[in-house]
């Protein structure tokens, strides 16, 4: 069919008006975001804070996480936390609850946070407190396997919350979600001797199958909580993270 | 309808630049691994660009398969978008050389006399050869 006018008589053409020019552009359509997402990655690198984007499908525990990694850091790292959700402030107040400084972002029907979102967010949160400068600023983003992939927000880290009471097989379904963490973390892995449909080896083979060798962790945040996987992992990548320049990471003087 | 909004920016600012007085075909990139799913951008796109002078225009998507690269072997062949190996070898150390694009390829303006726009183009090159 002729997409110009509809009609089934192959191979005519349309002439282009004289007063019209075809301009090719090969610009990115995330060309804004990835603008403010790399602002914000230079401010967080200046503060020498590490974020953590932490992602998953809504009830995945991402809050619940949260909860027990401040309870089981103590005061050895500072953390600040930033909420996405699309309505109320209640993960925000949840978590400060537990002692842990947080601010809310209502996204209010968007789906996923954006590097704006981020940045506006930034202007009324610092990233130092009485405590001294934080160490690790966790954005916990809007909880949707799909469009929160797609958006960078200037972090260091993608974080992927897999629950075992989901599908071993998200990873194959969601496959750009999955395809873009650093980790995954099996969470609720208490609830896996109830549980007769899930498989944490399943769910790493799906995850291997994206051509990533993503580690997998397991991790239960529940009454009798056993994350030390998950603050061992935490703690490494703390550690090699590079101090801000002007402290201890100003070159030392060269001597001849 | 982020990216939609974000296109239509982009349009507006390239028809401007032109001076271009409507806009007809738009035509994007879009990979398998982009995170845009093309049928849901073009419903979007016909509500934003709504009372608008693109009302007229037409999107047309080109979406692009999965390609990698194994790092192993070097082969190169096309995946589908969860089942990133290699052919050849079977080795899952493999790099993407295409299916994550997200671009607005090309516009076609229009309300531009020919002279008018060689002379654009001409000025275009210009700039290009200072550089």
């Amino acid at each position: 069919m002729c997409e110009t006018c509809g009609c089934s008589i192959p191979g005519h053409e349309h002439p282009e008006p004289a007063d019209t020019h075809t301009v090719e552009v090969l610009k990115g359509l995330m060309s804004s975001n990835d603008h403010a997402a790399a602002h914000n990655r230079e401010h967080f690198d200046r503060s020498g804070v590490l974020v953590v984007n932490l992602m998953s499908s809504p009830g995945a525990g991402k809050t619940r996480l949260l909860e027990q990694t401040a309870a089981a850091l103590g005061s050895g790292l500072n953390i600040a936390v930033i909420e996405g959700d699309l309505e109320t402030e209640n993960d925000a107040e949840r978590l400060r609850r537990g002692g842990i400084r947080a601010h809310q972002i209502t996204t209010g029907s968007a789906c996923h946070l954006d590097a704006h979102l981020i940045h506006r967010a930034l202007h009324d949160f610092p990233l130092a407190d009485e405590r001294g400068p934080v160490d690790i600023l966790f954005i916990e983003n809007v909880g949707n396997l799909v469009c929160p992939a797609a958006f960078d927000l200037g972090q260091h880290l993608n974080v992927v919350l897999l629950s075992t009471t989901e599908g071993d097989d998200k990873p194959a379904k969601y496959p750009v979600m999955f395809r873009a963490a650093d980790l995954v973390v099996v969470s609720k892995c208490d609830l896996l001797p109830m549980l007769d449909d899930f498989s944490v080896d399943r769910a790493s083979a799906s995850l291997a199958g994206l051509g990533n060798q993503t580690p997998v962790i397991r991790t239960a945040a529940g009454r009798q909580p056993d994350i030390a996987a998950w603050i061992e992992w935490l703690e490494a990548r703390r550690g090699e993270h590079p101090v801000p320049l002007g402290e201890a990471g100003t070159p030392a003087t060269q001597t001849a | 309808m982020a990216v939609c909004n974000e296109l239509l920016a982009q349009v507006r600012a390239t028809a401007q630049q032109h001076g271009a007085r409507g806009v007809g075909t738009i035509t994007v990139r879009i990979g398998a691994l982009s995170g845009v799913e093309p049928d849901l951008l073009e419903r979007a796109f016909t509500i934003a660009r709504a009372g608008d002078y693109t009302d007229a225009a037409r999107l047309v998507i080109e979406t692009i398969g999965v390609r990698i690269r194994c790092r192993a072997c070097g082969n190169e062949n096309d995946a589908a978008a969860n089942r990133l190996l290699c052919s050849a070898c079977g080795g899952y150390a493999v790099d993407l050389v295409g299916g994550d694009e997200l671009l607005l390829a090309r516009i076609e303006l229009q309300g531009i006399p020919d002279a008018e726009f060689s002379k654009q183009d001409q000025n275009a090159q210009g700039e290009k050869n200072y550089v």
